[in-house]
């Protein structure tokens, strides 16, 4: 068994108890100690720019062309915290709470509560850096709901607050820049991790621009790399997010926590073509407004306006009473996947269902007109007023879809269908979020640790914040207290040129295949066939095919990829064949996970294990763990168990109805 | 929507690295599907470059939906292209016409030099906001988010002008290559707060004096930055600049 190391004691105190007790560097040795951030996401930025507040010499470095466009920036909707603004009964236990059965009882009791805990802190902080939050008149701010979740507890930027956090943590960073702490590295991609007698002493990068190949070394090293939704080729990620610093670690001793938990969210733009590159997500807070329906004749062709209100299903307010339309994204994903299946899909591909804004622009264009003093409006000036009201709300969410699909969604109700989002698998961490190879910490979606089987909407970005601006700054103390005798190692050591040598080769052999099949087809069959066999629903014998077929592409990419142009030089296809090379063993391992949980939960769907009325069947008498796999050799793992102890939380059969 | 293909003659600038000289290469793409975005008949393209063994177009791409601010082609003489307020990833094919020509080309201006083809280096921006672009707040430092109330216009103007994406079209679409758009956008963001106002005269004037050293023009008020900015970003924050930078350097106290 696994040990997590959390601190004993009564859940509300341990993280309290943790701080008081754990160890300090003093300033002038913290000057003397090099950290290494991969990454410049909410967790990267926050992280590096705390640390360099602190006093440490950090190291970041990101592939894109400047920390500001980091993929958290898409984030849309919100982020959650327990300040019980609202006055409705939030809590820290209650954020806690969510967070737990929103995960479906498969995250840990001891850091989801750290999570809630200084999840109000994040909201101070950003105000304080200039993050423009929404706000109410009386200049304080504003909140709105989120799903599987009955208060309003999420605070926003219109739909842009990823973008708006990430200004601000990357200002934060920018100062530190300036100041001298922080250097940063944009356009340089991680591809190797350092180990010198058994600890992480340094990374290999590559200088993306020059095609150089880079050693830099570290104290610590901090991977804040983001999820792998992009193993499914179409997601709703950015075309750079990868898995590779991640994957590189794992080949280096520390273990992949539950790869297969996967999150598909409901709320996406449809597919429309064989060259599509990606998938756009309409954020979550649209179902806060919006009902979700299909026909309820199978195979419906007419328009959407022409179908009378008895003759539509809202399939989420049927089923589920009691959370309608904000139920879990992993329920609301599925019972679309469940319409679309059975033939009550709509739109020309069949998979898809409506969105549709006409009952809230008439909600909202009453309230308006009431408030106005309008006395019998008409028809058109309610529209009027609720389109207006909506705008305001939701404008760039409904712009962004016009200029997509070329529609009206004031008029047309959208057209969505479950995409790959996020990953709540990622590298196993401690309570420290320290990987199972010494001085290696991992943070933000790259870790696994907070949200089970599915992850809540607007906790990502609280948890990307809360590792990189108020845990890391603690924990990573207590390990670099006892690194003060370590002088800094100079990067001509053995084991930097090694490591070097070892990446050199395989950008050599990447180049030197010269075969047939571009690095796009080959990452679009992988997406396929992760997509097919496990994705959304998966059985045993999809999941051994999947297995099969994954080996047999690997064999092809490695003899038959053609990548064009030289290493030394700006190559995009290059940087991209690399990471493709890792999505496909990732992928295999994903597969291996999902076929060794024979259960259901959160957004891990096995078909076999369902309950008479299709919802998720978990088995906690045999699965209640965090699978953390350790790479042994080439497609092989070994299995390791972290029991989950719920000491406080009682789980049950998880029920949005 | 009524979906159509097309085929079209595209004209795109090509330049090996910083230090070669580039040229116009053409291309022909056909079935192009209305439907496709702009990076997608891109993308098309590339791997059909590629499996005819020629080098593909590097151009700058990421998050694919307008928010991330990466994307930087310059389209018929368009930053972003034809679309108002829409970043190239954005732009979807049907915006044209079967047998048109269109011609791509990077971001120009002496402060983002070419990188390759279509890419360039805007670093400069990032340095801009070294300068000053930040409140100087550390970790641990807030007070409670709803100590200091701020007035819904003061904090929904601030917003507008934090939508800024960074992509630097502003630059690109003015003849004197001038970040006056984008530096007063940050500016604006911070002074219209109460967060951002001990450090007010100290940012303006540090965050000009790095936008001349990088070597972005002056101002001469064509307005052009605001019909090409894809978050629509107001030319009057460029008005509050000036009054920002001025109110500083004319008060005698800092």
């Amino acid at each position: 068994m696994l040990d997590a190391k959390i601190p004993e004691g009564n859940l509300n105190s341990k993280w309290t108890d943790y701080k008081g007790h754990c160890k300090l560097v003093n300033p002038a040795n913290k000057r003397r100690l090099e950290v290494i951030i991969v990454g410049t996401g909410l967790a990267g930025a926050s992280a590096a720019a705390s640390l360099g507040e602190l006093g440490y010499k950090v190291k970041a470095f990101c592939f894109q062309d400047s920390p500001r466009r980091a993929h958290s920036i898409a984030a849309q909707g919100g982020i959650n915290a327990a300040k019980n603004y609202q006055n409705d009964g939030d809590s820290i236990f209650r954020l806690f709470y969510d967070t737990i059965k929103g995960g479906d009882y498969r995250s840990r009791e001891g850091n989801v509560h750290r999570l809630a805990e200084v999840s109000a802190n994040i909201i101070d902080q950003c105000v304080a850096q200039g993050v423009p939050f929404a706000r109410e008149y009386g200049g304080l701010l504003s909140n709105r709901s989120f799903g599987g979740v009955q208060v309003q507890r999420t605070f926003y930027a219109a739909g842009q607050t990823g973008q708006q956090l990430l200004i601000g943590a990357y200002q934060a960073l920018e100062r530190q820049v300036a100041l001298g702490n922080v250097a940063m590295y944009s356009r340089h991609e991680m591809l190797d991790v350092v180990l010198i007698d058994g600890k992480t002493r340094g990374i290999i990068c590559r200088n993306l621009i020059t095609g150089e190949l880079e050693r830099h070394f570290g104290h610590a090293v901090l991977l804040c790399t983001g999820g792998y939704g992009n193993v499914f080729y179409l997601s709703t990620n950015a075309m750079g997010c990868n898995v590779t610093a991640a994957w590189k670690a794992h080949k280096k001793g520390a273990y992949f926590g539950n790869p297969c938990f996967t999150q598909i969210h409901p709320t996406c733009i449809p597919v429309s073509g064989e060259y599509q590159s990606k998938l756009t997500l309409m954020s979550e807070s649209l179902r806060n407004d919006g009902r979700i329906w299909v026909p309820k004749k199978q195979n419906d062709a007419r328009k959407p306006n022409d179908i009378p209100e008895d003759e539509r299903d809202y399939y989420l307010e049927r089923r589920y009473p009691a959370f309608g339309n904000l139920v879990p994204r992993d329920v609301a994903s599925r019972a679309a996947k469940e319409r679309c299946d059975a033939g009550y899909g709509v739109g020309s591909s069949k998979q898809a269902v409506y969105l549709d804004y006409a009952d809230a622009i008439q909600r909202y264009g009453k309230i308006e007109a009431g408030k106005q003093g309008i006395h019998n409006p008409s028809s058109e000036q309610i529209k009027q007023l609720g389109d207006e009201v909506v705008k305001e709300k939701y404008g760039n969410l409904f712009d962004m879809y016009e200029k997509i699909t070329g529609e009206n969604p004031y008029e047309v109700p959208m057209r969505i269908y479950p995409a790959v989002h996020y990953t709540m698998g990622g590298l196993w961490v401690d309570y420290e979020l320290q990987t199972t190879v010494p001085g290696l910490y991992c943070l933000g979606e790259a870790n696994f640790s907070d949200h089970g089987a599915n992850r809540l909407g607007a906790s990502a970005l609280m948890q990307g914040l809360a590792d990189g601006y108020f845990v890391i700054p603690y924990t990573i103390g207590n390990y670099l207290a006892d690194e003060i005798r370590t002088k800094e190692i100079p990067t001509t050591h053995p084991e930097f040129e090694e490591t070097e040598k070892t990446v050199a080769a395989r950008i050599e052999k990447l180049m030197s295949i010269k075969g047939n099949e571009t690095v796009e087809s080959l990452h679009k069959r992988l997406g396929k066939i992760m997509w097919d066999k496990c994705g959304m629903a998966r059985n045993a014998a999809g999941l051994k095919e999947a297995i099969e077929e994954i080996r047999a592409l690997k064999k092809e990419f490695w003899s038959n990829v053609k990548i064009p142009g030289s290493i030394d030089e700006f190559n995009p296809e290059l940087d991209k064949a690399g990471r493709v090379a890792d999505f496909i063993e990732l992928g295999e391992l994903m597969c291996i996970d999902a076929l060794e949980r024979n259960e259901s939960c959160g957004g891990h769907f096995r078909e076999e294990y369902q309950t008479e009325d299709g919802e998720a069947k978990r088995d906690d008498e045999n699965y209640m763990y965090v699978s953390a796999w350790e790479y042994k050799a080439d497609e092989q793992w070994d299995l390791h168990k972290e029991e989950l102890k719920y000491d406080v939380v009682h789980p049950t059969q998880r029920s949005y109805k | 929507m009524e979906h159509y293909n097309m085929n079209l003659t595209l004209k795109v600038w090509r330049q090996r690295n910083s230090k070669e000289k580039g040229r116009f290469e053409t291309y022909k793409v056909e079935n192009i599907s209305s439907e496709m975005s702009f990076l997608e008949m891109f993308d098309v393209l590339n791997e059909k470059l590629i499996t005819e063994d020629k080098e593909p177009i590097a151009f700058d791409h990421d998050c694919r939906e307008g928010i991330c601010g990466a994307c930087s082609m310059y389209i018929n003489g368009k930053p972003h292209g034809p679309w108002k307020a829409n970043t190239v990833c954005q732009l979807h094919m049907r915006a044209f016409n079967d047998g048109d020509t269109i011609v791509v080309e990077p971001w120009r201006a002496k402060a983002f030099p070419v990188i390759k083809d279509l890419v360039v280096d805007r670093s400069a921006f990032d340095r801009i906001i070294q300068a000053g672009g930040f409140i100087s707040v550390n970790t641990g430092n807030a007070v409670d988010a709803n100590a200091i109330p701020v007035d819904k216009e003061s904090a929904d103007k601030s917003f507008a002008a934090a939508a800024c994406i960074g992509c630097g079209a502003c630059v690109a679409a003015c003849k004197n290559s001038s970040a006056m758009l984008f530096v007063s956008a940050k500016v604006a963001h911070l002074s219209l707060l109460p967060q951002g106002s001990p450090e007010r005269k100290t940012r303006v004037v540090a965050m000009i004096n790095q936008m001349d050293k990088e070597g972005f023009g002056a101002c001469t008020n064509t307005n052009a930055c605001e019909a090409a900015c894809p978050k629509e970003i107001l030319v009057t924050n460029i008005g509050r600049l000036n009054h920002e930078y001025m109110t500083a350097t004319f008060t005698a106290d800092k």
